[in-house]
């Protein structure tokens, strides 16, 4: 038989091999297409008979609920603002969660390539205890722990001359707290940050060109003058800033407040204003007592009323000192125990596994490496930190992305320790609206989208590192 | 937990799959099934409690009793799914449950826009505040900054923002899933103070490490009618749950117990014989068998029984939850 005759023989479509593989994928797409289809129209059906519309107008209702952490939240506020701070509570979680688990995982991987036999094996057995327990199990037993065993409000200790109060309310520390003056402080930190940003250009550029060529020192010089601008101007307007116009003093409540519409009550739109010096004038004696960050004041017991006031500012931004008053503390920065539970949770369980990507990353550069470097006369920890480390990295980067974003998603386990954090708060507005649909898609777009972003950062961290081949 | 998962991803999937189940009432899918899906607190005493034979027990588990005594002449047949506040919408929304039976208060958004039916207030509550009584906290109004914990996805939550609103209050409230992780909280001082439906506060006070050491205020902060209740969607399956929880009420309004029902076999009173379905055939207009009364009284037991079985012994007073003609609350359209 003629060759020729092979070839001209026309192949029927269905034995046609690029005819079959677009007809496989294109039955293949539109069996999918049908199925989504089907499962739509039977969903919007099932909520049609059940009067469940689907609609996002609920959004901008009153939530009616409060919130314990973050942003401060009024239940006069809109379920869209819960989300808001929910989301935003999550994000706090997570970004120090992800800087704390790192730096613990770095130092436990690091140990256990250790050549101390006791350092090595702790380190194993961190990481063996706390990789194979489920996480939620971590953070139900954080949270009972630090419940149960540390003292009450009243009996708590206080530490470091009382700038830490630690009891089963959480850590209270002392903490900056930006006063009613802080705004006229705003225009010199921008003036503060622009100088510092020109001096270190001007630094660098004059290093580079200049003969003989000089040390740039531009960072020290850019920190001098950012220093020198922000202290001026923080003294400046200590001095010279003046109250808010509208500042008026609640006797009933002792709070110092703006009055925006100048109806002389407080409404509960008013904001307090922190760091306000009251001093009060009697025939009896003098009293000066410091507005808290929500505008209160302390009287001390057996201040004749009605007093007479004189409001003087505080410097922009003074240290709040926390101290128990009521019911809780006030002043300073309180971290509550739920926020730490989950944090300690995310933690000690995601930096058992950064620290065996660590330890794979460290094992992986070749033993050369450490020999030629050692060879010529570097230090164990300048061969580790100048010539190990820096290629283990371009190994460890692209699993530690995975590992940042389990921990950004297992966040949402928060709800077992009372933490609101997006998906507790979000259920919340499930639970109250019905809206299911919605609120399903809303939570994983604020979850891919988070995770998106942090693995967008990361990946051009990556490409930074990695080995530049041309 | 997981509950909660799977419930949002049952609503999902079932929403999506129900295509089959759509073309049955829900009291076919009931019989078909063999057994009636309860969703039940995760754990109340009174209400819901599992004890230690590993039987379901409380007043709303009895409601669920009733009901499968009423379908299948059997009050074994239920399978109970305990749903924690937060979940339990969803579950029922997707076809998860078919009755839920939780101590879930009736208001009107959930009756709209959750696409709820609810069938009768069962019992009449009212949204307490429990304190440590070495706190000496007299009132509600003493509770300025106070930390509060309670439960979410409940009206509790709303409520107790209200309430410290109308004051001018200032309140941190902490809030968990589960009334044991709630009630656990307070007890190791992590609040200052506990809010829930009065009943529920009683009933978890007994549960503290020292139960004498806390106190419910005076104050009751909201009305709080208490009820099982069904998806929008099935009005014969709303009419049986209806009419089984008011038989319930009607039973002991005509002195009708498990105990003395024998004696109303032969009953020559014709409410009472359209009640026990000896003539009138009420049951059949539900789509039940007309004896189904009957077999609730036989198997579970009227309104009264069900309450000193599981409500008295908390020290619940009947208080409102008394019939009308003793001044209370409980009032039933007539069986005719």
């Amino acid at each position: 038989m003629p060759p020729s005759s092979l070839t001209s023989a026309r192949i029927p479509f269905y034995r046609n091999v690029r005819v079959l593989t677009w007809l496989v994928q294109l039955l293949f797409a539109l069996g999918l297409a049908v199925f989504v289809w089907l499962l739509l129209s039977t969903m919007l059906e099932n909520l049609r008979k059940q009067g469940i519309p689907i609609s996002f107008a609920f959004l901008t209702q009153a939530a009616g609920f409060g919130i314990a952490e973050g942003l401060a939240f009024h239940p006069s506020q809109s379920y869209l603002t819960a989300f808001g701070v929910g989301i935003l509570n999550t994000l706090r979680a997570a970004g120090i969660g992800i800087v704390l688990a790192t730096l613990l995982g770095i130092a436990i991987g690091v140990a256990r390539l250790s050549r101390n036999w006791l350092l090595e094996r702790l380190a194993t057995l961190y990481v063996e205890t706390f990789r194979n327990v489920p996480l939620l199990l971590w953070l139900v037993f954080t949270y009972a722990a630090i419940r149960e065993t540390l003292p009450r409000l009243r009996e708590g200790p206080s530490l470091l001359w009382g700038t830490v109060l630690l009891s089963n309310r959480g850590v209270a520390l002392a903490w900056p707290e930006l006063s009613a003056t802080f705004p006229a402080l705003r225009p010199w930190l921008l003036l503060a940050l622009g100088l510092g940003l020109s001096t270190w250009l001007w630094r660098r550029y004059r290093a580079q060109h200049y003969h003989p060529p000089a040390r740039a020192r531009a960072l020290g010089w850019a920190c001098a003058v950012s220093l020198l601008v922000s202290c001026s101007g923080f003294l400046w307007t200590w001095w010279t800033a003046p109250l808010p116009l509208e500042t008026r003093v609640d006797l009933e409540d002792n709070t110092v407040f703006v009055d925006r519409n100048r109806n002389g009550t407080r409404e509960e739109d008013e904001p307090g204003l922190p760091g306000v010096q009251v001093t009060l004038t009697t025939p009896q004696g003098r009293w000066v007592a410091q507005t808290a960050e929500d505008g209160t004041f302390t009287l001390p017991e057996g201040v004749p009323s009605p007093p007479t006031f004189t409001l003087t500012p505080m410097p922009p931004v003074f240290w709040s000192v926390p101290r128990i008053q009521g019911f809780n503390y006030r002043g300073g920065l309180v971290l509550s125990p739920e926020f730490a539970a989950l944090l300690c949770g995310l933690v000690i369980y995601t930096a058992s596994f950064i620290a065996e990507i660590v330890r794979a990353g460290v094992l992986a550069v070749p033993t050369g490496q450490r020999e030629a470097a050692r060879a010529l006369g570097l230090s164990e920890r300048q061969t580790f930190t100048l010539v190990i480390f820096p290629q283990a990295l371009r190994v460890i980067i692209p699993p530690l992305i995975n590992q940042y974003l389990n921990l950004t998603k297992n966040s949402s386990l928060a709800i077992a320790v009372g933490y609101p954090d997006l998906f507790s708060i979000a259920l919340t507005i499930n639970n109250q609206t019905g809206q299911a649909i919605p609120f399903v898609v809303m939570i994983m777009l604020a979850y891919l989208s988070m995770s998106l972003l942090t693995s967008w950062l990361l990946n051009m961290v990556n490409r930074r590192l990695a080995l530049q081949t041309r | 937990m997981l509950r909660r998962y799977t419930s949002l991803g049952v609503m999902g999937g079932l929403f999506l799959c129900a295509t089959v189940a759509l073309a049955q009432t829900t009291l076919e899918t009931v019989k078909n099934r063999g057994k009636l899906v309860c969703g039940v607190n995760t754990g109340l005493a009174g209400f819901a409690t599992v004890g230690p034979d590993g039987k379901w027990r409380g007043f709303d588990v009895d409601y669920c009793r009733a009901l499968a005594a009423a379908i299948f002449n059997d009050a074994d047949k239920v399978e109970y799914r305990p749903v924690t506040a937060q979940a339990r919408f969803t579950a029922l929304q997707s076809k998860e449950i078919d009755v839920l039976s939780r101590n879930t208060t009736w208001t009107l958004s959930r009756d709209t826009s959750l696409g709820l039916n609810f069938s009768v207030t069962l019992f009449y509550d009212g949204q307490g505040i429990m304190v440590p009584s070495k706190s000496q906290i007299k009132s509600a109004k003493n509770l300025d900054g106070a930390t509060i914990c309670v439960q979410t996805g409940t009206t509790t939550e709303l409520n107790l923002a209200d309430y410290f609103r109308r004051l001018k209050l200032k309140f941190t409230p902490v809030v968990f899933e589960t009334i044991d992780q709630t009630f656990a909280a307070y007890d190791s001082g992590r609040c200052d103070a506990v809010t829930s439906d009065i009943s529920q506060l009683l009933a978890q006070k007994t549960t503290l490490k020292q139960p004498n050491d806390h106190v419910v205020l005076g104050e009751v902060m909201s009305k709080e009618p208490l009820g099982p209740a069904v998806r929008h969607g099935d009005d014969q399956w709303l009419d049986i749950t209806k009419w089984v929880a008011f038989g319930l009420i009607q039973a002991e309004e005509f002195g009708i117990s498990s105990q003395n029902l024998a004696t109303f076999a032969d009953s020559k009173d014709p409410n009472v014989r359209r009640f026990l379905g000896a003539e009138g055939g009420l049951g059949t207009m539900l789509g039940l068998s007309d004896d189904f009364m009957t077999r609730v009284l036989r198997l579970v037991g009227n309104y009264a029984e069900l309450f000193e079985r599981h409500l008295q012994p908390l020290n619940l007073a009947r208080g409102v939850n008394t019939l009308w003609t003793q001044g209370g609350l409980l009032y039933t359209p007539p069986f005719r």
